[in-house]
């Protein structure tokens, strides 16, 4: 039985950078799909509308374990053996579009009706619209709340550690099992969570207050 | 490539699905009533306390708030029986539950808190109420209905996150689907079935909630297609 000590320490630390990794990639995979879907969400077309709709409803009533394992099985029935770090990319990808596009769908909608109404009448078309005079108003405001999911995404990597992918919670079970340290591991690995989320947290609260796109009472 | 779906020997499996669903409700219900209970504990004190408190309370939240549930969990189930705490898997996972769901909702219940107007609380003690009073009757309550959408999904969110609970091998809905699975061997099938129980269960309690919050404090009843959540649990 081996202990605790700084070669465990570094392993947890260079699994951190893995669940950073798969955060960053689940966020560049995922704001595609969330901006998709939140335009959708508020295109004129009935059809795209609902569809974004249903969309978003659906990955919002099931876990993310369960998206895992449909992206896992569901890929790997297709024949193709996939390797853990694509089945976690997917379905945390699939994850954070659905809880982007509401939250961008509910920034789009906080700017001012009148923006809309101002540059119809300037004859923009729907796209000049949106790239000229509403996203960049409404990115001041989903800033907040987009860094705000950052913390929960963070944190929802914990689950692909289910499928073999050795990231920071994985490493802490594979520590604990070789030294059978629990509260010093499992300690270690949420302070290293914790490092990573907090200033997350505090940054998302401060662009609220600087940005003045808090609620006003 | 082809391939077909066969679902007879997952549907064969279906009582020990079935004790899942009623465990994972169980689990659900149960971490959803103390977490609530315990947040607006936490609150009180943080509202009637002194700074002390206060940080302390904050602290809690905190730190619940920014790491994973499955760490905490594997804390409590790993680390407390060190402590000569012993407890089952779903012990474990119930107070994992608990104590996840409390930092939220405090949280979500201190903003509802803090929205109320300070003249209201001076209105209730000029009527000679206690601070008590003024906080159950003036302010829980409009505190409540205000931000009864943000803790409807915080507890659809928990609902969701019990699964979490099946990587210390309790046999909630996912945990069961882990053993059907095993039994077999038919993962896609099992996971679609245990998949689309989930959606059933957050769907049904979605309802439930628009319909509890439309019957407690007079909400407006909306399409559940607009009550999508801005957050997430882990």
């Amino acid at each position: 039985m081996s202990t605790f000590g700084w070669p465990e320490f570094l392993f947890l630390l260079r699994s951190a950078g893995w669940s950073v990794v798969l955060t960053a990639i689940a966020l560049a995979f995922g704001a595609v799909g969330g901006g998709t879907f939140a335009i959708m969400r508020l295109a004129t077309n009935a059809v795209l509308r609902n569809v974004a709709a249903v969309y978003i409803l659906t990955i919002q009533s099931i876990p993310v374990l369960m998206i895992l394992f449909m992206s896992y099985y569901g890929l790997s029935i297709a024949g193709v053996e996939i390797p853990p770090l694509l089945a976690a990319s997917v379905s945390l990808s699939i994850y954070v579009s659905a809880y982007l596009a509401e939250i961008w769908r509910g920034s789009i909608q906080a700017v001012p009706f009148q923006q809309w109404e101002a540059s119809a009448s300037l004859a923009l078309t729907r796209v000049q619209q949106y790239r000229y005079i509403i996203l960049p108003q409404a990115l001041r405001i989903s800033l907040p709340p987009t860094v705000g999911f950052l913390v929960q995404l963070v944190k929802n990597t914990s689950i692909v550690s289910v499928v073999g992918f050795v990231e920071l919670s994985r490493a802490g079970q594979l520590v604990n099992n070789a030294t059978f340290r629990p509260f010093e591991v499992f300690m270690t690995v949420a302070a290293i969570y914790f490092a990573i989320c907090f200033p997350l947290s505090r940054l998302s609260r401060y662009l609220e207050r600087v940005l003045h796109v808090g609620r006003s009472h | 490539m082809e391939f077909s779906l066969h679902f007879e020997s997952v549907f064969a499996e279906s009582d020990l699905i079935l004790r899942g669903i009623l465990l994972t409700i169980g689990l659900s219900a149960c971490a959803i009533t103390l977490g609530s209970g315990l947040a607006i504990v936490l609150v009180a004190l943080r509202d009637l306390g002194n700074a002390a408190v206060r940080l302390f309370v904050d602290t809690y939240v905190e730190l619940l708030r920014n790491t994973p549930f499955l760490v905490q969990l594997f804390m409590i189930f790993f680390g407390l029986p060190l402590l000569g705490l012993r407890m089952s898997g779903t012990q474990a996972a119930l107070l994992a539950m608990t104590l996840n769901l409390s930092a939220y909702a405090t949280e979500i219940i201190r903003a509802g808190v803090d929205s109320i107007h300070k003249s209201q609380i001076e209105a209730g003690l000029s009527l000679a109420l206690s601070r008590l009073q003024v906080f159950r009757y003036v302010v829980m309550k409009q505190a409540f209905a205000k931000v009864w959408p943000a803790l409807s999904s915080q507890f659809v969110l928990m609902l969701l996150a019990s699964s979490i609970c099946s990587f210390i091998s309790v046999p909630e809905l996912s945990g069961a689907a882990a053993i059907v699975e095993q039994r077999t061997f038919r993962s896609f099938e099992t996971y679609i079935v245990v998949t689309l129980s989930y959606l059933v269960l957050a769907l049904v309690l979605k309802f439930a909630l628009i319909w509890l919050g439309h019957h407690l404090f007079h909400r407006k009843v909306v399409s559940i297609l607009n009550t999508a959540s801005k957050e997430g649990i882990a």
